[in-house]
């Protein structure tokens, strides 16, 4: 296996902007529309997020071995599923209303394929060092970017964020934006910002 | 693609010019975007003095709201695309009067003003501007209002909370809730000559029929849609009808009632967002009729003109596709 790649250090950062999970990968969508409707909901899957990823990505590193090509998969899948599974009761046994909430979305953290592509490009070819720089700098980005929408989404919908109420009273909440139409939108236009920040940064760069 | 040379006239000699340039070669200058967007404000003056008569005070609020929100947002939003401000073609005035239409009197001030921008930057600019828009823009901003705001856009957001110094019309129910809660039927002369409640444009058929009896003659709109609507409309409902005889609510109310004549008329007309040739603007005419009708007989929606329009949007690039016409001289060879 090749010892070269992505230093641990460079590995961490690069998971929370320059890679961003969300915003510059586009993996794990369906976590990022789902749970997106308030920052409790999506704190809670950020957290089961890093988890999985980090034991995951640590497993798979210390097995990348005796990998076989042909069955990978199916071992990152098996791995990632104990974890899920873990988190899963975790959530069930001591936050449950949280667990009720986000439904069958914890259960899907296992074919989330933000997970499955850091043991693919990181995990099974690194240390364990950088396997596990990797899957925290991986899951803070992941948490920003989900922080970012489910605020957008909290604020302008329920007038609240963390459940504390941030604008006045009279505040008319935006029911679409709390509903799935929401989420698409917001993800939309912080994607344009985003990659619009991302252009006039390399201009400013490349001049 | 063809290509034409067009010679300088042979007087000049000295300097012959030879120009060359794909077609289109000639310009009328009759219907530029501006001239249809000015033939639809024209139209629109029937419905408009019906809705000052109907409503007053409150019509002229939410339009001027509507119409000052969509050209603000057209000017921000092209000017964040660094492109030129295109405010003199009026589409972004047209956006704003139509969705002004579509809202109750009551609207609230910041339902007209997220409307219009959802309108304009959601519906319109985000696809790349005016010709590049998949979906009617004043209906994406309508829909978005309506699914934010449902309490004010609902049956009873059409209703003022406040009696005293309030238009008759905005007292009462809209003829297409009243029958759907109450079972209660609005007068066909009521209904033709629009003194009820219900969205700012919609009231009255008389007037959509008149501006849109303009808009047609001047060819700004395209015949088969509105016909195909009011085929598709008057076929389903009127099997409705004669299965039950009884029934109050006939296919004059259903062809009158609601925002039917106004949508068929102005909205599903819209040329940037209806399909190309004839045969595709039937289709597209009778779609939005049949799924209208869906929608007011089976689903919890009194009204569903606004759904019906953006739903055949969707799949205006498919006819598009469907009936590409025949050219003269036979099929087009496949590709292979």
């Amino acid at each position: 296996m090749a010892k070269d790649g992505p230093t641990p250090l460079e590995r961490f950062i690069n998971g929370i902007l320059p890679e961003n999970p969300v915003y510059r990968q586009l993996l794990g969508m369906c976590p990022t529309l789902a749970v997106t409707g308030n920052m409790k909901a999506a704190m809670t899957m950020s957290g089961a997020v890093l988890f999985v990823l980090f034991c995951a990505n640590i497993i798979t590193s210390l097995i990348r071995h005796l990998l076989k090509p042909h069955l990978r998969i199916l071992v990152f899948t098996l791995t990632i599923a104990t974890f899920v599974t873990i988190a899963d009761r975790f959530l069930a046994a001591y936050m449950y209303e949280m667990s009720k909430e986000l439904g069958p979305y914890i259960p899907l953290i296992i074919v989330n394929c933000v997970i499955i592509c850091r043991c693919e490009v990181c995990a099974s070819k690194q240390g364990v060092i950088a396997a596990g720089a990797d899957a925290i700098g991986q899951s803070i980005g992941f948490a920003l970017a989900l922080a970012s929408i489910a605020s957008v989404r909290e604020i302008l919908g329920e007038g609240s964020w963390f459940a504390m109420r941030v604008m006045p009273e009279a505040w008319p909440a935006w029911a679409i934006m709390i509903l799935p139409p929401g989420a698409f939108i917001t993800l939309g236009l912080l994607l344009g910002g985003a990659n619009w920040f991302g252009m006039s940064r390399s201009a400013k760069t490349a001049a | 693609m063809t290509q034409e040379t067009v010679n300088n006239d042979a007087t000049e000699t000295e300097a012959p010019v030879t120009h060359v340039a794909p077609g289109p070669h000639l310009g009328g200058g009759c219907l530029t975007a501006r001239w249809m967007m000015l033939d639809v404000l024209i139209g629109l003056l029937p419905v408009l003095l019906v809705s000052l008569w109907v409503f007053g005070w409150y019509a002229a609020r939410v339009l001027a709201i509507c119409v000052g929100s969509c050209v603000v947002a057209e000017g921000i939003f092209t000017a964040m695309r660094r492109r030129q401000c295109r405010l003199g073609d009026f589409s972004a005035v047209v956006t704003g009067v139509i969705l002004a239409f579509s809202l109750p009197g009551t609207a609230p001030w910041y339902v007209a003003v997220i409307g219009s921008f959802a309108a304009i930057g959601i519906g319109k600019l985000a696809f790349g501007g005016l010709g590049q828009n998949i979906f009617n823009p004043a209906m994406v901003g309508r829909a978005f209002v309506m699914i934010a705001f449902t309490s004010a856009m609902a049956a009873g957001g059409y209703v003022a909370s406040e009696k005293a110094g309030v238009p008759d019309a905005l007292t009462q129910a809209t003829p297409m809730t009243a029958l759907q809660q109450e079972g209660k039927v609005a007068s066909l002369g009521d209904l033709f000559w629009g003194d009820t409640n219900g969205s700012l444009g919609e009231t009255s058929a008389f007037a959509c029929l008149l501006g849109g009896l303009y808009l047609l003659i001047r060819r700004t709109a395209a015949w088969q849609i509105p016909l195909g609507v009011l085929l598709a409309v008057g076929i389903i409902a009127g099997g409705q009808n004669l299965m039950d005889l009884q029934a109050k609510w006939t296919v004059g109310h259903h062809l009158m009632g609601g925002a039917l004549l106004f949508g068929a008329l102005f909205i599903a007309t819209d040329p940037v967002t209806s399909p190309l040739t004839g045969r595709g603007r039937w289709i597209f005419g009778l779609g939005i009729g049949a799924i209208v009708m869906l929608l007011r007989s089976l689903s919890a929606y009194p009204e569903g003109v606004m759904f019906a329009v953006l739903l055949m949007n969707a799949v205006v690039p498919l006819i598009n596709r469907w009936t590409v016409p025949r050219p003269v001289g036979g099929p087009v060879p496949s590709k292979a």
